[in-house]
């Protein structure tokens, strides 16, 4: 099963290659990972996707815990909560092209953010899910780069991951 | 305010931090620090002859003592070298604070000469690690570094210091903090006591009950606790590899050890029980044998300061996170103001059915070796030093058959006097640990057991033992062959002895130990066995390697049998399985 993992980690040198490393080391997946500093500037937090039945989250999660640079972590997935990830694509589009694209764009609610004569740069920000569904109606022969910035989550109402 | 430079702070904290004494070997990035701890006096430094040997020497210590043990080590080979002695402590839970110096803060990552990501190679293999970037973070860092060491599930920290850090030439003032708190770091306490409760009711419903303990219980300082709850309720109890001592070994409800070559009864209990209460242990793959026939009809309390390792292999029925201590303690008072009892008919019918096990099997009731014939047996030697040094030794041990004699035949008593690699399984780990230990207990009578295979991985400390008069006996079981490894070729891959014999290349070893300034004796005939272990027991004031030629053909029993055995699924012997 697929779980969102959200980490609140000193801003430490070392903190990051040390939660990556629990992964590689544990032998647990990465689907994805994001990491910046908070509002408060000595703390970190990270988002990770990971995919495993609940004894293998459980341990996750413990492992983590233990890291000494961990302050707090939750998985979103267990509650309700809004994911985010942002998109850039760069499509090719001259001619007749470009207002189909402009359209895809629109019903997506995304925006064109560079533009040449033969191409767009697209943004759109959604959840994985809408960005693959995207990525697929642009097709593949238009697609020339894809960027996406792996999932960023928060909790739905009011329960907040603080210090 | 007091200026220091970053060399004498790091010393200075450590003085204030109660070091004592400190394992090392000098080089380039490390000098500003040697030049300070020269100039001090409180600290006495050993100089080891290889940084392997000081991380097992440090660890020694701090397996006897309960205090961390320190090492300090320059960077690049210093610090890799160090490596396998930082994974020995990792695996077993030891607390130790390893310093290694690093070459100038400017230098990093230009491949700078003896340049190492220490914190980077160290990763997976500590509880933390800190690379210094100023000296006034010093004092706190070390302050943090013995807390994260030495609380909650110990384990060994790294240091980092890169050379300019501790410049003579540049002073800053020296506070050393009384306290540390860090938010992200808060290590068990007390267990829950709804937990507790739901445990203590469990145990008292207990047919077929078993404590297994494991080293937790040990470096937690849960022993007495244990003890007088196994007794309080007459429950059998048998202890890991790394947690003999924690019940008396020659109490009568000890089983003995449990695992891959765990004592028939204790895995034969362990198979049939309905409950067991596993205290500071971690359900290690060499003690369930295959997780899904692991004691099938058991429910299981665990108790473990670590919550990570709780579930991990085997789920836990009754979980309790708290440190051994609080929750035995917790447990204690509960049972003693209960009126309830255990089935008193129930648990006089388990013992019947274990002494029966004991009687058929075990390795207590009669000798399973041969005792009739010229070759020396290993379990007889292990016997004969437990007489002689009476169960009080303390005994640290290397890795392979020697190891596993030792820990079914020499029977602890107490805790924190058998010292072995249980976890990572380090060839090499005896003497140097020996050594830390004699330096801590100068009084005791300290037998590193080994063979000639490990003995040859870290034999250069035998110069530290000259340099530091430390009289440990060595006491080598000599079967001309990697025995564990050929035990295993010749179990299962039809006796192909790829490369685990020595043909004719052992060394003289009784010479060996005499150029380094020790005392050598070989026994190889039985009947001198006796009288000359006697003999070189009686030494007390030198260092003394006993090499004594076994049977070479001798194998380790009980085994489990694997793959996808069970617990009580063993060789008793070449020939018989249960």
């Amino acid at each position: 099963m697929r779980r969102i993992i959200s980490v609140l980690m000193e801003n430490e040198p070392g903190a990051l290659s040390r939660v990556v490393g629990l992964f590689s080391q544990r032998g647990y997946n990465i689907e994805s990972l994001t990491v910046a500093p908070t509002e408060d500037a000595t703390l970190s937090r990270l988002t990770l996707v990971t995919i495993g039945d609940d004894h293998k989250i459980e341990q996750v999660t413990k492992n983590l815990n233990k890291l000494i640079d961990v302050v707090k972590l939750v998985d979103l997935t267990e509650g309700s909560h809004i994911e985010r990830e942002l998109l850039l694509v760069k499509v090719r589009a001259s001619g007749a092209q470009r207002d189909e694209i402009k359209r895809s764009v629109d019903i997506f609610r995304g925006q064109i953010v560079d533009v040449t004569s033969n191409m767009y740069t697209v943004q759109v920000a959604g959840t994985g899910e809408k960005l693959d569904a995207f990525l697929q109606a642009l097709g593949e022969h238009t697609i020339m780069e894809v960027v996406r910035s792996g999932v960023s989550g928060i909790a739905r109402g009011e329960k907040v991951l603080s210090v | 305010m007091e200026l220091l430079s970053g060399g004498d702070m790091l010393v200075r904290a450590l003085q204030d931090e109660g070091v004592e004494l400190i394992f090392g070997y000098p080089g380039g990035s490390a000098l500003h620090i040697y030049d300070a701890i020269f100039r001090q006096k409180g600290i006495k430094h050993v100089l080891v002859r290889h940084e392997q040997g000081a991380t097992h020497a440090a660890d020694g210590y701090a397996r006897s003592t309960g205090k961390a043990g320190v090492v300090l080590v320059t960077s690049g080979p210093g610090a890799t070298n160090a490596i396998t002695g930082i994974a020995t402590a990792y695996m077993d839970s030891i607390p130790m604070v390893v310093i290694s110096g690093q070459v100038p803060s400017d230098k990093i990552g230009e491949d700078a000469f003896q340049e190492t990501d220490m914190v980077g190679c160290s990763r997976p293999i500590v509880k933390h690690s800190f690379l210094v970037k100023n000296a006034e973070e010093i004092p706190e860092i070390v302050k943090k570094a013995f807390y994260i060491a030495s609380t909650g599930r110990p384990g060994p920290v790294v240091i980092d210091v890169p050379k300019d850090v501790t410049n003579p030439a540049d002073r800053f003032p020296y506070r050393f903090p009384e306290k540390v708190r860090m938010r992200s770091y808060t290590p068990a306490g007390k267990g829950h006591s709804g937990q507790i409760r739901k445990a203590v009711a469990l145990l008292l419903s207990a047919k077929r009950p078993v404590i297994y303990a494991g080293g937790g219980v040990v470096q937690g300082g849960g022993a007495e606790l244990l003890t007088e709850l196994a007794q309080r309720l007459n429950y059998p109890v048998t202890n890991t590899l790394m947690g003999l001592g924690a019940y008396p070994g020659s109490d009568k409800r000890f089983l003995g050890m449990l695992g891959m070559h765990g004592t028939f009864e204790a895995n034969t209990a362990m198979h049939h029980a309905d409950v067991i209460l596993a205290v500071g242990a971690r359900f290690d793959d060499r003690v369930t044998n295959t997780p899904n026939k692991f004691c099938p009809g058991a429910k299981i309390i665990h108790i473990d300061v670590d919550p990570a390792s709780i579930s991990k292999t085997i789920v836990a029925d009754v979980p309790i996170v708290g440190t051994v201590q609080s929750v035995l303690g917790e447990m204690l008072e509960m049972l003693k103001s209960s009126d309830e009892q255990p089935d008193q008919s129930a648990i006089v019918d388990w013992w019947r059915q274990i002494d029966d096990w004991r009687e058929r099997h075990g390795i207590y009731t009669a000798p399973r070796y041969r005792t009739d014939g010229a070759l020396i047996m290993p379990q007889e030697v292990i016997r004969a030093v437990y007489d002689i040094t009476e169960g009080d030794a303390f005994v640290t041990s290397d890795v392979g058959q020697h190891q596993m004699f030792a820990a079914q035949y020499y029977l602890f008593d107490k805790p924190r006097r058998w010292i072995n690699s249980g976890g990572l399984g380090t060839m090499g780990f005896g003497l140097p640990a020996a050594l830390g230990v004699k330096i801590a207990h100068p009084d005791k009578e300290v037998v590193c057991v080994t063979g000639e295979g490990s003995i040859q991985m870290c034999i250069q400390e035998l110069s530290t033992a000259t340099q530091y008069h430390l009289p440990v006996k060595i006491l080598c079981l000599n079967n001309q062959a990697l025995g564990m490894v050929k035990q295993w070729q010749e179990m299962q891959y039809e006796g192909r002895l790829s490369n685990s014999v020595y043909e004719e290349s052992l060394p003289d070893f009784v010479k060996l130990a005499e150029a380094y300034g020790h005392l050598g004796v070989k026994i190889d005939r039985r009947e001198e066995l006796h009288d000359k272990l006697q003999e070189a027991f009686a030494i007390k004031d030198r260092t003394v390697f006993i090499d004594v030629y076994v049977d070479p053909s001798e194998h380790v029993y009980p085994m489990q049998v694997m793959p996808n055995g069970s617990m009580r699924d063993m060789w008793l012997s070449k020939t018989e399985r249960t």
